[in-house]
């Protein structure tokens, strides 16, 4: 079976293009801030729950991902211990981070590479452009990398006059349809194959006229494509899956071969790196290279696996940069709680499992990290900007984006316990908001806190809302309410009160010594 | 056994149901259920909104409420709850910890360490699985989240509704995907949670079940008011009910919104 899924669903509109014209595809516009745009997510999730496409669409995908990764997680005897292991190994690097990243610079340096240490995105951008300048590069290809998006590398650089294509081929989607991902793995999840055929034919300059909407024909044009790219570039941008602290080592994984491409041909290598991607030994990627493909793709292994170690004269790029970025990371790991969030080696497994993500999709959550791991570390990364600060800002929403179910916790492959930092951060952005005036929330919360602290006073509350159950009428339900219980009568019947609660039966009960 | 109940806030004031059926449970099993009345709530529902601060009196009266359990007054404190059983295991002891209040957290633990779940109560402590049960309707179980992946129930609910006379039990698709409703998630997420609840819901319809039964009447209240709205025909019963209902004492099918369609396999 063959792993296509940057082109999910298989429902066409119609074969009729949309008419010249009617630019630009994306639903999003490009934000600002990758981490920050667009409404709340209760807002943000409304608008993409009307669109009954993407939910089919999504509920096809994930629903295929997620059996498939059960299946090739099942037969491996020691998943649990693996899971562990990659998780104490995360602990590890969070524990020595700086000195690991001297490290890594050290080896790095040692083996030919330059390292770049970026604060911020504008920094990072600010490294990556003089570099490719530098070249006198106008055109670079890029590696399928979430770093990149989290800084919005490409928009920086088109500013600055120089074409950042994508050759991952949903990467390339996304990019030509002038849209921002939806998924961390398969950022084009939100698109059907009609679409992409539209998308290709209109924006990739060198489609065929007659380009169907069969999957191989379009991997083919887009395989065209890009190959002319590959070969005139002369820098390519990568992220990176891991780093190697003790020898400087750098590791890409993908399916398509396009990263090999990128990594091996240009003259100029510049690999933008989280400082969290981070393992201390060429022996830890033993543990990852299992746990990482089985979690994302469904695979026992990916297709390539890239590993560079600085410069090898005569082969492969002659000019290496390696840019560690920050941009927030330091603020996570500050945080006791929140800090595992850091742990993530982007597998998009909790993405798939996740009910919330499965039925609004990745816009909803407005930020290049979308689902589960998106709620937790996109408000966490933003927190110097006001990303937790209550009201205020459409981040501080996140944390809320989910019911708890915990399937994500499950498939983390290292353990990332999402549920208790939903959690956490909640009771931080209520902290951070409690100068706030006004608060509907937090009076019915302290108001309930107080009956709900003392026996006495929450049988006289259950004996008054008793006094309720003749509002139920005929039927013993509450079809409509007044808000805020509103939000829960617009889909759901709400029962009316007991002519007695429990415990005055139980009162009864045990004057009636236990007998009934 | 002396068996402490914790009846859980919702199930008091809005399903008595449920922890009136444990207890005829239990006693039918030959156990003195207790119900200490100075209880209230767990705390969930506030530390699960953020609302920490607000959620330490609610929860030092439960710990203090249930602290007996941990001298040997009783032998076990059950919960007819998944996820009140989870945040006395997983969260009253954090809480304590985060107000700086470490003896509290302590009692809390040692008190949840004596907290079991109805399903894990009668399986792993009491030792059954067949408790004497008659049920002749179709039902089917949906394993709510908390229950599933927060406390490990595992199939211990399933195997105690197989032993029950005349049930015909059918199998849930999509049995492990959460209901929707999440706490205030169903208020503050009302759209997003709506949805989910229409997958839920397509698929307890497609059973074919008179009734929805679970570990949780927080869910079963989710499920329930999707049902009623749709005029489905299924009603819902905590799995306690179920195991509570004889041929001497059958528990009646839930009384559904007037309207219902019939039932449709």
């Amino acid at each position: 079976m063959s792993t296509f899924l940057g082109i999910p669903g298989i429902r066409r509109r119609s074969d009729d293009a949309a008419p010249e014209g009617s630019d630009p595809f994306g639903p999003v516009p490009h934000p600002d801030e990758p981490l920050r745009w667009g409404e709340p997510f209760p807002a943000a999730a409304k608008q993409t729950l009307q669109d009954d496409q993407l939910r089919r669409k999504l509920g096809h995908a994930t629903r295929t991902i997620r059996a498939k990764r059960a299946s090739v997680v099942g037969e491996v005897p020691d998943w649990e211990a693996l899971r562990d292991t990659g998780s104490a190994i995360k602990e590890q690097v969070m524990a020595n981070l700086p000195d690991l990243l001297a490290r890594l610079e050290e080896n790095v340096t040692a083996r030919g590479g330059v390292v770049h240490w970026a604060r911020d995105a504008a920094e990072a951008n600010r490294i990556v452009t003089e570099i490719a300048r530098a070249q006198g590069a106008d055109e670079v290809v890029k590696v399928k990398s979430m770093a990149t998006q989290e800084i919005g590398l490409n928009e920086h650089l088109a500013a600055e006059g120089i074409a950042a294509i994508e050759t991952d081929l949903a990467e390339l989607i996304v990019q030509l349809a002038d849209d921002m991902p939806s998924h961390i793995l398969v950022p084009a999840i939100h698109r059907n194959r009609a679409e992409i055929r539209d998308i290709f034919r209109r924006r990739m300059g060198d489609a065929p006229e007659d380009l169907s909407d069969v999957p191989r024909e379009l991997a083919m044009a887009a395989r065209a494509h890009l190959r002319r790219k590959f070969l005139s570039a002369k820098v390519a941008v990568s992220g990176a899956n891991f780093g190697v602290a003790d020898t400087g080592t750098l590791a890409v994984v993908e399916s398509e071969g396009n990263g090999r491409m990128c990594l091996t041909l240009p003259e100029t290598l510049v690999t933008v790196m989280g400082i969290e991607k981070l393992i201390p030994t060429y022996e830890d990627l033993e543990v990852f290279l299992q746990l990482l493909p089985r979690s994302s793709t469904g695979e026992r292994m990916n297709p390539y696996t890239s590993l560079w170690t600085g410069v090898t004269p005569g082969d492969g790029p002659q000019e290496f940069h390696l840019v560690l970025l920050d941009n927030g990371r330091t603020d996570v790991l500050a945080d006791e709680v929140g800090r595992s969030a850091l742990h993530c080696i982007r597998c998009s497994a909790c993405l798939n499992v996740c009910p919330v993500y499965e039925r609004v999709g990745g816009h909803a959550y407005g930020s290049v990290y979308p689902g589960p791991i998106g709620a937790i570390l996109t408000p966490q990364l933003t927190a110097s900007s006001g990303g937790m600060s209550g009201a205020d800002d459409v981040n501080a929403s996140l944390p809320y984006a989910s019911t708890l179910c915990g399937a994500c916790y499950d498939v983390c492959p290292v353990k990332i316990d999402i549920p208790s930092i939903l959690v956490d951060l909640r009771a931080r952005e209520v902290d951070a908001d409690r100068g706030r005036a006004v608060d509907p929330w937090r009076a019915a919360m302290k108001a309930a806190s107080w009956v709900m602290s003392d026996g006495d006073r929450f049988g006289l509350a259950g004996r008054a809302a008793t006094l309720g159950h003749v509002v139920g009428g005929r039927d013993g339900v509450v079809s409509k309410a007044p808000p805020p219980a509103s939000a829960w009568t617009r889909s759901r019947d709400l029962p009316v009160p007991p002519q007695q609660t429990f415990r005055r039966w139980m009162a009864e009960h045990e004057k009636d010594g236990g007998e009934r | 056994m002396r068996i402490a109940l914790a009846a859980t806030c919702l199930a008091d004031t809005l399903f008595p149901g449920a922890p009136r059926a444990t207890v005829r449970l239990l006693e039918r099993l030959g156990h003195d259920v207790v119900f200490p009345r100075g209880q209230a709530c767990c705390g969930q529902m506030h530390i699960n909104t953020g609302y920490v601060e607000e959620a330490v009196p609610v929860v030092r009266n439960h710990v203090e409420t249930f602290a007996p359990v941990a001298d040997g007054a009783w032998d076990a404190v059950v919960i007819p709850s998944g996820s009140c059983t989870g945040s006395v295991r997983h969260q009253q002891a954090m809480v304590c910890r985060r107000a700086g209040l470490d003896d509290l957290a302590a009692t809390a633990e040692a008190v949840a360490a004596r907290t079991y779940e109805l399903s894990e109560l009668l399986v792993d402590l009491l030792g059954v699985t067949d408790v004497g049960a008659w049920f002749p309707h179709r039902v089917t179980y949906h394993p709510t989240c908390h229950s599933l992946r927060m406390l490990r129930v595992g199939d211990r609910p399933l195997r105690l509704l197989r032993a029950v006379e005349g049930i015909d039990l059918v199998e849930l698709p999509a049995a492990e995907s959460c209901c929707g409703f999440g706490g205030t998630f169903a208020l503050k997420n009302a759209d997003t949670s709506a949805a989910m609840l229409a997958d839920k819901t397509a698929n307890v319809r497609g059973t074919g079940a008179a009734v929805v039964t679970a570990g949780d009447t927080s869910c079963l209240m989710h499920i329930g008011g999707g049902l009623s709205r749709q005029r489905a025909g299924i009603g819902t019963l905590h799995l306690a009910e179920i195991l509570a209902s004889t041929r001497e004492e059958p528990t009646p099918l839930p009384r559904v919104r007037a309207g219902a369609t019939e039932v449709t396999r």
